[in-house]
């Protein structure tokens, strides 16, 4: 096992029994890092932990790790998201072992949006690794000390806090849980689901993931997305690949003025995150407010889960 | 063009109801275990040299084969998965539209979506909780019945070198 598993202050927070908070931040479209430190004053300490995106919907952004190495700077922990698309098996292990030297210890493995969704359509999707393998891969640097070529890693083990995602939407649903599984055979120790918009969805996935037991050997913090706006639902519904959005909800926001629309939009994802919490077995919040940062703090305050613990 | 239909038709309706192709699978393994011997005298590249010719025309028909040269056809659902446009040998991603189809493609039906359907009907189900190991790159090209009957199909990824299943996790 990690041999020193609570340096990271995820870890911590779970161990401790808390509900875990993270908050999604994106890394800036060019070479400026004042974008990056603008959107974290705003949510600082409103959160155990931050996601820092891969060129997210694969859109072309500042790298996760370097932006990871800012956040760090400014005294926030960050989880380094690595996607299978942009790297082969030797980009990912090395840029694992630069975040393990770095102290950037919580990663998240994803598959990635297809190139073909994002700004960059004519490039290849890279796949050499699935993201089941590379959580099997980050987790054998870790606990055995090999590369994925079998060879021993010299001198020291790379320190990791293994995430992966999940989206208990997308179909097949009755395949969800099990891939769940797969994922925590493979060494997943928490995971950060698609958003929720559709809760009745969700708790029957959550209540399958209880019934094999998975609740219990993963720590699943649950996706909550507050938007601005009937557009921003809208966007997410269209845009967004594998995104659940009841007609019902688009329902309560068409018609409002713009003033309305935003208080609504706070109101859903108020009522969201507070019926997702009492579903057994999820333990924390993964929050991503695309476009709508500045409303994050006010979600948690109202959420009641402001101020974060220290543990 | 109808023949191009045609072949489309037939691929699907013989995955669709893969009894066929389950036999086929099976006599094809119970040959390839009594040629292992030949096979490992004339090696890896000579053997694929030599049955790549029938390998690739029946797969390609079948399955529309991409000839990664590590077949997991049968734990798949007899769907191929290097024809998703992630090439996941593990099950669907998360982008999966609510009906089915990928989100590369609104036309497209999700690779995953089928083969895992189709894995219903073989006598295969419990394989959708195998971790499949990533793709061996070296073995692109080569014949998978060549590194079948050699073994070369297993390949390791760090210290497993043994197919793992999720079930080791599952109460």
């Amino acid at each position: 096992m990690n041999p020193n598993p609570l340096r990271s202050n995820l870890a911590r927070v779970l161990a401790a029994g808390e509900f875990a908070l993270a908050v999604e931040v994106s890394p800036p479209v060019g070479p400026n890092p004042k974008a990056l430190l603008r959107q974290i004053e705003r949510v600082r300490g409103y959160a155990d932990v931050y996601n820092v995106t891969d060129n997210q919907s694969a859109r072309i952004h500042m790298g996760s790790l370097p932006a990871c190495i800012l956040i760090q700077e400014a005294g926030l922990e960050p989880v380094v998201q690595f996607t299978c698309r942009d790297r082969n098996r030797l980009g990912l292990q090395s840029d694992l072992l630069g975040a393990s030297a770095l102290g950037i210890t919580n990663v998240l493995a994803l598959s990635g949006d297809h190139p073909s969704c994002g700004d960059h359509p004519h490039v290849k999707f890279v796949g050499d690794i699935d993201s089941i393998n590379l959580v099997r891969m980050i987790r054998m640097m870790r606990d055995d000390q090999v590369f994925e070529n079998g060879e021993p890693i010299p001198k020291i083990a790379p320190e990791f806090f293994i995430g992966a995602v999940a989206n208990p939407f997308s179909p097949p649903h009755d395949f969800r849980p099990l891939r769940l599984a797969k994922k925590v055979a493979a060494g997943a120790q928490f995971i950060q689901t698609q958003l929720v918009y559709n809760v009745d969805r969700f708790r029957e996935y959550m209540q399958q993931v209880v019934d094999l037991g998975l609740h219990e050997k993963t720590a699943i913090l649950a996706g909550v997305g507050p938007v601005k706006s009937l557009a921003g639902l809208e966007f997410m519904r269209n845009e967004v690949a594998g995104m659940d959005v009841p007609d019902e909800l688009l329902g309560q926001l068409r018609g409002l003025s713009q003033e309305d629309q935003l208080k609504a939009g706070l109101d859903l994802a108020c009522e969201i995150g507070e019926e997702i919490r009492q579903i057994e077995g999820v333990r924390g919040l993964h929050i991503m407010a695309i476009g709508a940062t500045t409303m994050i703090p006010q979600l948690i305050e109202r959420l009641g889960l402001y101020p974060r613990p220290i543990v | 063009m109808s023949a191009w239909v045609s072949t489309m038709a037939l691929r699907r309706r013989l995955q669709d109801h893969p009894f066929l192709l389950v036999q086929a699978w099976r006599s094809t393994e119970s040959l390839l275990r009594l040629l292992t011997k030949p096979l490992a005298y004339l090696g890896l590249e000579r053997a694929s040299r030599w049955l790549n010719p029938i390998e690739r025309p029946i797969k390609h028909l079948l399955f529309d084969c991409q000839m990664c040269g590590q077949c997991v056809l049968h734990y798949t659902g007899m769907t191929c998965p290097m024809t998703c446009p992630k090439q996941l040998r593990n099950g669907p991603c998360g982008g999966v539209q609510m009906d089915g189809k990928c989100e590369t493609d609104p036309e497209m039906d999700c690779v995953w979506v089928k083969g895992l359907e189709r894995l219903e009907k073989t006598p295969y189900g419990p394989e959708n909780l195998r971790l499949n190991p990533p793709v061996d790159w070296q073995l692109e090209d080569q014949s998978s019945w060549v590194t079948l009957a050699l073994g070369r199909d297993q390949v390791a990824i760090g210290t497993e070198r043994q197919a793992r299943y999720a079930s080791e996790v599952m109460e």
